[in-house]
C-alpha cells in the first residue's frame, strides 16, 4: 500500500535541487585539499573561489565579504560572539558597548546564543513585535542607546514568514553607532536581497534552505568591521574560520545560488497561487481558524494556520499517518508542551500558539499537493477537535 | 519506503493513536460515576477521564484530551486496561504501568502518559467521594514532585533519611529528575529543606 507523498516542509529544508545533484555526482573526484599548494588542491581552490565570487554577486557584496560556514548557526554564533571581543576592529566592547538587541521571534540559534552572552554578563534586550510579528519600532528606539554594540533582528520568520524592514531598522542601529546583523537563513533563495541596498553589516544564510545541500552556509561580513572567529585554528576564510573547506558543500551551494538567480522570480507567482488557494480552501472547509504572520509582508510560500482547540503535534501526526509532511511551531519536547515562542510574542494565547501548523511549499509542490492537503486536512482537524476538552464548536 | 519501521513509536502506541479507544464523544448524556479533569491550557495539555462503576468495579472509562500523540495514546492504552478492573486496583495504576503495556515511550514523552493517569486517579476520587468511601482517599500529603518517575516529597525525605545529601545522590536512589529533568529546580529546594530539617 503506496500513499501519496506531499512535503510541505520547505521551511524546515529543501531536498536538493536535481542540477545541483548533476553538479555534485560530477565532482565527487575533487578530493584535495583547497589549501594545498599543488595542482591538486589549487585547482579546488580555483573552483571555490570563483563561486565565492558569484554568491558576492548575488547579495551584492565584495568576495572577501563572503565566509563559508557550516550553515546558519554556525553563521549567527559567530556573529553574536563577536563581542565578546574585548577589542576588535576599533570597537571597545569591554567598556562602552556591551548591550544586544535583539527580538523574541528568532531562531533558537540567536536567542539561545543571546541568552549564552547574557550568562557572560551582556545586556540582552528582546524586542517585542505586533501581532503580525512586525518589530515594534517605538520599542526599539526606547530601547537603543549608546551602549549598544549589536543589533540582530531576522529577515524572514521561519515559522510565520513575516518579512521585517530590515533596511530602516539597520539605518536605526547605524545612526545610534551601532552594528547591524540580519538572520537571512529564511530570506536568501526567496526574496531577493542585496547586502548594500539593506545596509546591513553581517547577514547569514545557509544553502539547505534553497536547494542547496546541508551543512554549508555563508556569514557575510562587511569590510573593517569588527570581527572575531568563532574556530580556531586555520587561515582558512582569511584566517576568520578555520577548518578544511567543505568542497562538495561550497560546488553544491555555488550551482544552488546559481539557480535561485534566475528561478526565484519565476516560482514566486506559484507560490502565490498556491497559497491563496490553500488559504481559501482551509477557511472554507473548516471552521474557527486563524492565520498567523502578516497578511502582505510575508514570505510566498508560508502559510501559517492555528485551528482552535486542536493541538499542533497530534494534527502533525495524523497528517504524517496521511503522508503530507508539514510543522508545528509547538513541540512536546522537555516534558510539557512548549507553544511556539513566536506566535507567544505576537500575543496570541496558548491555547492558538499550541494548535499552529506551517504549511511551506517550494518548487516542487504541484497543484493537486494543494488539492491533496485540502482533501485530508478536514477529518484530520475534526478528529482531533472531537477529542479535545477545549472545543465544542465554538472558538472559546 | 519503510515506512511503518521509521514511525516514532512503537506498533501499539501507533495503533492506539490512530484508532483511540473509548473516547468521550456525547459528554452530556454520559452518566459518569466519577470524573477527574487535570492540567491546563496554559501549560498546553488538559485530560478529562470519567468512569462508570458497578459493584466497586469498573465497567466504562472514556476521556478526552488536549494533549499530543503520547497522551492520546497512553491514554487509549489506560482506558482500556481499567474496564473490568476494581476500583481499589484501578486507583493503584503508575505511569510506568502504562507504559509497560504500550511496550515504550520515547524517553521525553513519559511525562505525558502522567496525565491519563492523575486524570484516573481524580475520577476515582470523584467515585470515593461519591460513595461515601472518602476514607480510601489516600490523605498522605504526598505531591509528586518528578513527575516522569513518579517520586514524591516523601521519597526525597526518606532518601535524605538515609544519607543523600546531593542532587546526584538523589537521582541515584529515586530516578528522580532522569527524565525531563523538569523539577530539578523545586527538588533541589525540597533537598535542602530536609537536610535542614532531618540533620
Amino acid at each position: 500500500m503506496s500513499i501519496k507523498q506531499v512535503y510541505m516542509d520547505y521551511n524546515a529544508t529543501t531536498p536538493l535541487h536535481p542540477e545541483v545533484k548533476e553538479t555534485l555526482n560530477a565532482a565527487f573526484e575533487l578530493y584535495a585539499n583547497p589549501s594545498s599548494m599543488h595542482e591538486f588542491g589549487r585547482s579546488v581552490r580555483n573552483r571555490l573561489e570563483h563561486i565565492r565570487q558569484s554568491i558576492a554577486d548575488f547579495i551584492g557584496s565584495k568576495p572577501e565579504e563572503i565566509i563559508y560556514t557550516a550553515g546558519g548557526s554556525e553563521s549567527n554564533n559567530t556573529v553574536l560572539k563577536i563581542i565578546t571581543c574585548a577589542r576588535c576592529g576599533g570597537l571597545d566592547f569591554g567598556q562602552g558597548r556591551s548591550e544586544i538587541i535583539t527580538t523574541s521571534i528568532e531562531h533558537p540559534s540567536i536567542i539561545q546564543t543571546a541568552q549564552y552572552l547574557e550568562s557572560l554578563g551582556n545586556t540582552v534586550h528582546f524586542l517585542r513585535v505586533d501581532k503580525y510579528g512586525k518589530v515594534d519600532v517605538n520599542h526599539f528606539l526606547e530601547l537603543i542607546s549608546e551602549k549598544t554594540a549589536l543589533v540582530s533582528i531576522m529577515y524572514a520568520n521561519n515559522e510565520i514568514g513575516t518579512i521585517q524592514d530590515i533596511k530602516a531598522l539597520a539605518e536605526i542601529a547605524h545612526r545610534y553607532g551601532a552594528l547591524f546583523h540580519t538572520d537571512a537563513v529564511q530570506a536568501v533563495g526567496k526574496i531577493p536581497v542585496n547586502v548594500v541596498e539593506l545596509a546591513v553589516d553581517y547577514l547569514s544564510f545557509s544553502a539547505h534552505k534553497f536547494y542547496g545541500p546541508k551543512g554549508v552556509g555563508v556569514l557575510y561580513a562587511k569590510k573593517a568591521k569588527p570581527f572575531s572567529a568563532l574556530i580556531h585554528g586555520g587561515h582558512q576564510e582569511a584566517g576568520r574560520r578555520a577548518g578544511t573547506m567543505n568542497s562538495l558543500g561550497i560546488i553544491g551551494m555555488g550551482k544552488a545560488v546559481q539557480l535561485m538567480q534566475t528561478e526565484m522570480s519565476e516560482i514566486t507567482p506559484k507560490f502565490e497561487k498556491y497559497k491563496a488557494k490553500l488559504k481559501a480552501g482551509i477557511l472554507r472547509r473548516i471552521p474557527d481558524i486563524t492565520f498567523n504572520g502578516h497578511p502582505e509582508q510575508t514570505l510566498a510560500n508560508t502559510l501559517n494556520v492555528s485551528f482552535h482547540g486542536a493541538e499542533g503535534e497530534a494534527v502533525l501526526l495524523y497528517l504524517d499517518l496521511e503522508g503530507i509532511a508539514v510543522s508545528t511551531g509547538s513541540a512536546c519536547s522537555t516534558g510539557s508542551l512548549e507553544p511556539s515562542h513566536v506566535l507567544l510574542a505576537t500575543g496570541v494565547g496558548p491555547e492558538l500558539a499550541h494548535g499552529s501548523i506551517r504549511f511551506s511549499l517550494g518548487r516542487e509542490t504541484a497543484e493537486e499537493d494543494i488539492d491533496y492537503v485540502l482533501e485530508k486536512l478536514p477529518s484530520v482537524i475534526a478528529k482531533v477537535r472531537k477529542m479535545s476538552t477545549v472545543y465544542s464548536g465554538e472558538c472559546k | 519506503m519503510s515506512k511503518q519501521n521509521t514511525w516514532l513509536y512503537t506498533d501499539t502506541v501507533k495503533e492506539h493513536f490512530i484508532n483511540p479507544k473509548n473516547l468521550l464523544e456525547d459528554e452530556e448524556n454520559y452518566q459518569e460515576d466519577g470524573r477527574g479533569m487535570v492540567g491546563n491550557i496554559k501549560c498546553g495539555d488538559q485530560m478529562l477521564v470519567v468512569i462508570r462503576v458497578q459493584d466497586n468495579v469498573i465497567t466504562d472509562c472514556k476521556w478526552k484530551t488536549y494533549g499530543c500523540a503520547s497522551a492520546i495514546a497512553s491514554t487509549s492504552m489506560l482506558s482500556e486496561m481499567v474496564k473490568g478492573m476494581s476500583v481499589d486496583k484501578a486507583y493503584k495504576i503508575t505511569p510506568e504501568d502504562i507504559v509497560r503495556e504500550l511496550g515504550s515511550l520515547p524517553s521525553h514523552k513519559i511525562h505525558c502518559s502522567v496525565l491519563g493517569d492523575r486524570a484516573l486517579r481524580k475520577a476515582i476520587e470523584d467515585y470515593y467521594e461519591r460513595t461515601d468511601q472518602a476514607e480510601k482517599i489516600k490523605q498522605e500529603h504526598v505531591k509528586i514532585i518528578c513527575q516522569c518517575m513518579n517520586v514524591t516529597d516523601k521519597d526525597i525525605a526518606d532518601a535524605v533519611k538515609k544519607g543523600d545529601r546531593t542532587y546526584e545522590e538523589l537521582q541515584f536512589r529515586t530516578k528522580l529528575g532522569t527524565v525531563c529533568g523538569q523539577c530539578k529546580e523545586k527538588a533541589e529546594r525540597l533537598l535542602h529543606e530536609y537536610i535542614h530539617l532531618y540533620t
